[in-house]
């Protein structure tokens, strides 16, 4: 890695650094465009006492539930965990703690984490059990409750393409929380499907710029299908 | 007779207008868009960042790239837009979606809704149900009107932990039609062969009938 070129050629590289009760970021929604390659590389260097912000948690076998086989997730915040029978047994035996976030405050709280704004006020949660302890305030008649921004010490998204700077285009709905998600860890960690010269992108569609982007590696995925529902023509 | 699943996708989408932009919640909510009439124009607003949501794939058109937010390969209409769901959440948080529509376990005559848990049973998380229902102004809930040993799900204030507190002015029930203002039930509409003793029986919160109830048409 020289400059600005982000462009790292192990997974090992690509989360080296990582180390037990770390905090991770990580972008995707159910399993669609999650970093499954870094999933597995955690799993493989067995990192534990981990801290994760991520919608989801994945399946059993495959996502964020690779990393619950070992138990190497202390804390989940996420704001829907249906998905995962083992998930379910390790929140309900306490070895598990989970810290549900509604699906719009997590993105922002992701989105303020990068872009430096501490805290912010939504109205999603007032009066609910997220809003319990939290401070209130009243803009025109209407109440707000303050949540916090997320930081994480390292991100792990997907992305579908790549500059070796690390300028990202992402790929239909595999976008959704990658791109906050990326911003808001120190060190951010993205594999994506292809990588191409500096150059080669159109500066006008590059849907997040390499700034945000610490470590960039090319890998090949699954891409595993939640519910797949079709109709007949 | 109480509304079947279909007759409540139907009648949800007699509330579509033409030019809206609707986010459909999981289920019910789902199944009205198979009956938004031909001669309007709706965008379906999914909330892991698309608008334009088309029907489910043919076989050779599936894509893991393309789901909806209850995780269902999908596909995109003509002049879809893929976003972020930070700004997916912006829209819906800002009020740019026109119309939402989702389930419910109850709801009460203050407008508020419980939707997401059920203590000590076990709690899958609230998705994206408290940013809609907190961010919308025009939300119609769907649900039945009381469980299966009669218990009513309308009631003076709702037991369950709630998803949204003074946020709901319509529900649609498999009995009835109802709108919610300073803290009353008040029946618009009745399920076609359902009376409004019925109705009163199944209702815990307080309830304003008109005088005149039509029973609702398809």
């Amino acid at each position: 890695m020289s400059g600005f070129d982000k462009v790292v050629t192990s997974y090992e590289e690509a989360l080296a650094g990582l180390e037990d009760d770390m905090t991770i970021i990580a972008g995707g929604f159910g399993l669609c465009g999650i970093p499954e390659n870094l999933i597995k590389e955690i799993k493989r260097k067995g990192t534990k006492g981990l801290t994760i912000a991520s919608n989801n948690a994945g399946v059993d076998g495959f996502g964020l539930g690779l990393l619950l086989e070992d138990k190497q997730i202390k804390k989940m915040i996420a704001s829907y965990v249906g998905e995962n029978a083992l998930f379910e047994a390790q929140m309900m035996n306490g070895e598990l703690e989970v810290e549900l976030t509604p699906q719009g405050t997590l993105a922002e709280k992701m989105r303020a984490g990068g872009a430096g704004i501490p805290a912010f006020y939504t109205a999603t949660g007032y009066g609910t059990p997220v809003g319990e302890g939290k401070e209130v305030r009243e803009f025109d008649g209407r109440h707000y409750i303050l949540e916090e921004a997320l930081n994480g010490d390292f991100s792990i998204a997907k992305a579908w393409k790549a500059d070796r700077h690390g300028n990202l285009m992402f790929r239909k709905t595999a976008r959704n929380f990658n791109p906050m998600a990326i911003t808001a860890g120190k060190i951010s960690v993205v594999e994506v499907e292809e990588i191409v010269e500096v150059g080669q992108l159109d500066p006008d569609e590059i849907h997040l710029p390499g700034i945000y982007v610490n470590r960039l590696i090319q890998g090949t995925f699954e891409k595993t299908i939640e519910q797949r529902t079709v109709r007949t023509a | 007779m109480a509304l079947t699943r279909e007759q409540l996708a139907q009648r949800v989408a007699q509330e579509f207008q033409d030019g809206y932009y609707v986010n459909l919640g999981i289920g019910i909510p789902t199944l009205a868009a198979n009956y938004i009439p031909s001669d309007m124009q709706v965008v379906l607003q999914s909330e892991n960042g698309l608008l334009g949501m088309g029907p489910f794939p043919l076989e050779e058109e599936i894509d893991a790239d393309l789901i909806n937010a209850g995780k269902q390969t999908v596909t995109m209409v003509e002049g879809a837009a893929i976003f972020s769901s930070a700004d997916s959440f912006g829209m819906i948080r800002g009020g740019h979606v026109d119309l939402t529509v989702l389930g419910a376990f109850e709801v009460d005559c203050q407008g508020n809704i419980a939707s997401w848990m059920i203590p000590g049973k076990l709690i899958k998380g609230m998705g994206g149900a408290m940013d809609l229902v907190a961010g919308a102004d025009n939300i119609i809930v769907t649900m039945t009107h009381a469980s299966k040993s009669g218990q009513s799900k309308l009631l003076s204030e709702c037991t369950l932990p709630l998803t949204g507190k003074g946020c709901i002015r319509r529900v649609l029930t498999d009995l009835a039609l109802m709108d919610i203002e300073d803290g009353k039930f008040i029946l618009r509409e009745r399920a076609p062969g359902v009376s409004i003793e019925e109705i009163i029986n199944l209702t815990g919160g307080k309830l304003v009938v008109p005088d005149h109830v039509p029973e609702m048409t398809f």
